[in-house]
This record gives structure tokens, C-alpha cells and sequence, in this order.
């Protein structure tokens, strides 16, 4: 038997660990996307992660910083792999550049780097994109299964680089379904659905829905959730931000569904729809934007939460986890000021 | 007389730009610098305000009493952006539709009263005169290079529709230098408007702190002078 005794010294993790660690438990849900979506988001990865790498070496070594050292810890590479899998998977390369572009260099470093940036770079640079380019930004193809035109390696690469595939197909041919309707994620879907007056049941029956949520999109969460799950079982985030958010999209959507079931999405559909795991574990819990209290990040989870049920449902966008996010990085000194925990020995300040 | 001329137009286009220094403005500067044309449009009619206004708050500044000043400043502003306004509407009325709300909100432009308030009410009118003109020539300026970059970056082109302002011999002014597929929107939105602004003081700022760094190294170290203490006892 092993008696310990006191000191106890905890070994926590280098920031260049910490980062491995959260891009590696990005993978089973990198996984399953190439699996449902083709090659496309491979690509953006590998390009984004590239790109953001560069840019950070580049940018340290015009700061007079030894880039080689500061690279090494990986924060730029998790911010294009986030990036990447964020991005639709045919999106053209040059709008990927530009994303990884501003993300490392504007909304990083001219702030002052790691551990000074107000917003979160992946997803500010994704809403660069998402607000410059509307169109391109939401063009998702269906998954592998529903689709006329199945994509290969090469085909994917032609798509991104140049816009159509080896066979001639522009993008908007390859995201035609089966049943020749382009595609809309299930978000879209049924956002335009309960617009036009069906009910959510018609609108589920359609095929882009799986067993519980979106088809494909479902089985994405559940691999973000449990790479998240180890995440917060290898301590590297807490429960507070992931919690707060998905107990908080829980709340607020079961409230609509209460009181509309015909009129809002379900519950279920808005946890496993979209980046709703991505995002809870993956890219509020950034350590550099989100806030350093435990009830801070509580009310900071709640916070995005409430906000992706709020643009969802009446936004103009069909998901909002990115805008929910940057939004929420705003709030961050607000929150950390009002949730400063008691010092042992004092007063609650008045 | 000229090297005070000289120095006050200098403040007014570089050292205290109502832009990029004293960031006055900001709320037409930002909503309107779309493009080249209409940057122009408002940067000339706002010049036109602040010369009129300073030279007319110069010259009745002896009557003014100090202590309702602000309004009868706020008053002889909103007499020159209704005349402006009178005016856009008459000759050019395209420009006056595409500027919108922002004309007769050139009243509320802080870097018109401010000099008001700053200068105007304490000096005669001819530094009055040339320190509103340059203060607006400093302003237009900024708003065309704001409007041509964004321009430039989101659509491809530089003077698209400059018939609006000149009529219609300008119509094939418009440049093209190239050709998207999609508009690059964030530069015609507000928050391109945020970002290049925040680009042209970066840019200004390390102007200035290079010129600062050269002006050091050509003046010689000052001499130190050492006074002989010990030893000088006997």
C-alpha cells in the first residue's frame, strides 16, 4: 500500500501540452466528419492550421520574438484546426487564407499575442468570412450518403482550389441531393421550414434529418462531446463553460418547446445540431477569451447558451455559436469583475 | 502672420487631425467612407460648414454671451448644414440620397463645434477662417482614403459614381481594377469601417514616432559639462 503524505504538489500541464492535448481530442470528431462529409474539411484544416502557423512565425519574427520557440506551443495550429472544421468543407482556399489571415494576425497579435486577445481568433475569423461571404459561408453539401455526386480526394481538392471538380461539377451541381434539391444543414432547414409554416414534425421527415437530429450532424456532436468528456476528465478545461452553455441551450430551448412543440426546434435537435458541442467544449472553453472565475465561467457558459437559442431562433443566420461566442468574449471583464470570489478573511465588498 | 497660417494648417491636416487624432466625427466618418465619392461628398460639405461657421462665430464673438454660447454655436451650425443641405438636395440629388440622414447630422459633429468652442471664439477670422478650412480639409482627406480603401477592397473599383457628385460627365470615371465574384462584404459594412480606420492611426502613429526618431539623431547630444570638485581644495 502507498501512504502519501503531505506536500501535495500538482503537476499541471505547459501551455504547448495543454494545447496538444485539446487538438488531439479534436480528432474523433474530425473523424467523423470526413466520414460524413468527404475530404473537404481535411483540406480546410491542413490549409487553416498551415496558414496560422505561418502567419504566427511571420508575425513573431517581425516583433523581434524567437518564433521558433513561441510556435512550438501550438495555440496557432488549434486555432486553424478549429478553423478548419468549422468552415464548410468546399469552401474556395483563398477565403480559408484570408480567415487564418486576420485571425493570428489582427484579432492575435495586435492585441499583443497569446494571453492578451480580447475575442477568440478561429471564431472571429469565421465570422469575418461569415459576414463578407454569406453565400459561400453556408454552402455545406449533404452528406456522402444523400448525394448525387459523390467526391473523392482528388475531386475535393479540385473543389477547393480551383471550384469545380475533376468531373466539371461546380460546387452548387455536388451539393444537389439525390432528389436533386440543393442541400441546407438541418439548422437551415428547419428555420426555413417553421418560417413557411410546416410543422417541426414535416419539417423532421425531411432527409437531411437522421434519427434524432440532423443526419451525420448527430453522430459529429456526439464524437465532439465525447472528446470533450475527456477533456474535462483530463482536467485540461473545467465543467463550468461546456456545462453552462449546454444546461443553459437545454433550458432555454425545452422552455420554447414547452410552450410551442410545433413552432421550435426540439431540445435535442439544438444540442446536437450545428457546432453546438464544437463550440461548448472545443471553443468557449479558450482559456486566453473566456472568463478566469468558476461562477464567472458559469454565468459566461449560460451566457453563450442563451445567446445560440436567441440567433437560432430569431437570427438571420441558422446557427450561432461563433457570433454567441464573440459576444460573450465582450461580456468577459464585465462577468470577471462581478464574480470575483471572497478573499478568505474578508468582507463581501458592497 | 504666415508662419501662424502655416502652423495652423498644419494642425489641421496632420498633428490634430479631427480624425485620426482627435477622433472626433467618427459616427459620419464611419457610416458613409463606403466609397470614394461618397466619402467626398461628405467631406466637402462638412468643410463648407466649418469654414462658414468659423468665420461667422469669429466675427460676432465679441456678442456672444459666455454663458449661453453652445446653443447660439449649435444655432449658427444648423443654419449652414440647412443651406448645405438646400444645396446637395438642388444640384446634386443622387449624392444627397445616398448620404441620407448623415447630412443634416453634420450639426451634431463634434469637430465642428469643437472648433467652434477651441478656436473660432478666440481668434480674429482670418486664422479663423483658414483653421476651419484645413480642419476640413484634414477631415475629407482621411474619409477618401478610408472610402478608397474600402472600396478597393470590397467591390474592386475607385470612384464608382461619380456622376452623383459631378454630373454626368463623370459617369466613365469609375475605375475597375478588378473584378470579384463576390463582394468582399466586411469592407463595405460597418466593422471594415472600424478596421481600416484602426489601420490609419497605426500607420500615422509610426509615422510619427519614425520622425520623432530621426529629429533625435540629428540633434547633437547635449554637452555635458563637469565641474571639478575634487582636488580643489588646497
Amino acid at each position: 500500500m502507498n501512504l502519501l503524505s503531505s506536500p501535495f504538489t500538482r503537476q499541471s500541464l505547459k501551455t504547448h501540452e495543454l494545447m496538444r492535448m485539446v487538438i488531439l481530442c479534436c480528432i474523433p470528431g474530425i473523424l467523423v466528419q470526413a466520414y460524413f462529409f468527404g475530404y473537404g474539411n481535411l483540406i480546410q484544416i491542413a490549409l487553416a492550421a498551415a496558414t496560422c502557423w505561418g502567419t504566427e512565425a511571420i508575425i513573431m519574427i517581425m516583433r523581434n520574438r524567437p518564433a521558433l520557440r513561441i510556435t512550438g506551443d501550438h495555440s496557432a495550429l488549434l486555432t486553424g484546426v478549429l478553423l478548419g472544421i468549422a468552415v464548410p468543407p468546399f469552401l474556395p482556399w483563398w477565403m480559408t487564407v484570408i480567415a487564418a489571415v486576420f485571425a493570428i494576425g489582427v484579432v492575435k497579435h495586435l492585441y499583443g499575442g497569446l494571453g492578451n486577445n480580447l475575442f477568440n481568433p478561429a471564431m472571429a475569423g469565421y465570422v469575418l468570412l461569415l459576414i463578407s461571404f454569406p453565400v459561400a459561408m453556408t454552402s455545406w453539401q449533404p452528406v456522402a450518403a444523400l448525394s448525387q455526386h459523390p467526391v473523392g480526394v482528388w475531386d475535393s481538392l479540385q473543389l477547393v482550389f480551383t471550384g469545380f471538380s475533376a468531373d466539371g461539377f461546380s460546387l452548387q451541381q455536388v451539393r444537389m441531393t439525390i432528389d436533386g434539391i440543393a442541400a441546407a444543414t438541418p439548422l437551415d432547414t428547419v428555420k426555413t421550414d417553421l418560417h413557411q409554416g410546416l410543422t417541426l414534425d414535416e419539417s423532421m421527415l425531411k432527409p437531411v434529418f437522421g434519427s434524432f437530429a440532423g443526419a451525420g450532424w448527430e453522430w459529429i456532436n456526439l464524437a465532439f462531446l465525447l472528446g470533450g468528456l475527456y477533456l474535462i476528465y483530463r482536467r485540461v478545461t473545467s465543467w463550468a463553460i461546456p456545462g453552462g452553455m449546454l444546461i443553459s441551450l437545454f433550458v432555454c430551448s425545452a422552455i420554447g418547446f414547452a410552450f410551442s412543440p410545433d413552432g421550435t426546434a426540439s431540445p435535442l435537435l439544438h444540442l446536437f445540431s450545428g457546432a453546438t458541442m464544437l463550440g461548448a467544449f472545443f471553443i468557449a472553453t479558450d482559456p486566453v477569451s473566456a472568463c478566469t472565475t468558476v461562477r464567472g465561467r458559469w454565468i459566461f457558459g449560460a451566457l453563450i447558451g442563451l445567446l445560440v437559442y436567441v440567433i437560432r431562433t430569431w437570427g438571420g443566420y441558422p446557427d450561432g455559436v461563433a457570433f454567441a461566442v464573440l459576444l460573450a468574449n465582450m461580456c468577459v471583464v464585465l462577468i470577471d469583475h462581478y464574480s470575483k470570489p471572497r478573499t478568505y478573511g474578508h468582507k463581501e465588498a458592497r | 502672420m504666415m508662419k501662424q497660417l502655416a502652423e495652423i494648417s498644419w494642425q489641421g491636416l496632420w498633428k490634430n487631425n479631427p480624425a485620426m487624432v482627435q477622433l472626433l466625427g467618427l459616427c459620419p466618418l464611419l457610416a458613409v467612407s463606403s466609397t470614394v465619392i461618397n466619402g467626398l461628398g461628405l467631406g466637402i460639405a462638412t468643410t463648407l460648414v466649418l469654414l462658414g461657421s468659423n468665420v461667422t462665430v469669429s466675427l460676432v464673438r465679441q456678442w456672444i454671451p459666455k454663458e449661453i454660447r453652445i446653443p447660439v454655436f449649435v444655432m449658427i451650425i444648423a443654419a449652414f448644414v440647412t443651406a448645405i443641405q438646400l444645396l446637395m438636395n438642388a444640384y446634386t440629388y443622387d449624392l444627397y440620397l445616398a448620404l441620407g440622414i448623415f447630412i443634416p447630422l453634420i450639426v451634431t459633429n463634434c469637430a465642428i463645434i469643437g472648433r467652434a468652442e477651441a478656436f473660432a471664439s478666440k481668434n480674429p477670422v482670418v486664422p479663423a477662417a483658414v483653421d476651419g478650412f484645413m480642419m476640413g480639409l484634414g477631415f475629407t482627406l482621411v474619409l477618401v482614403t478610408i472610402g478608397a480603401i474600402r472600396e478597393l477592397l470590397g467591390q474592386g473599383t475607385l470612384l464608382s459614381g461619380s456622376d452623383s457628385l459631378f454630373g454626368p460627365v463623370a459617369t466613365s470615371w469609375t475605375i475597375e481594377l478588378f473584378a470579384y465574384d463576390n463582394e468582399f462584404l466586411i469592407a463595405l459594412l460597418p466593422p471594415g469601417a472600424f478596421l481600416v480606420m484602426g489601420f490609419i492611426i497605426a500607420l500615422k502613429n509610426i509615422i510619427d514616432s519614425a520622425a520623432q526618431e530621426r529629429a533625435k539623431k540629428s540633434q547633437p547630444a547635449a554637452k555635458i559639462e563637469r565641474v571639478r570638485v575634487s582636488g580643489a581644495a588646497e
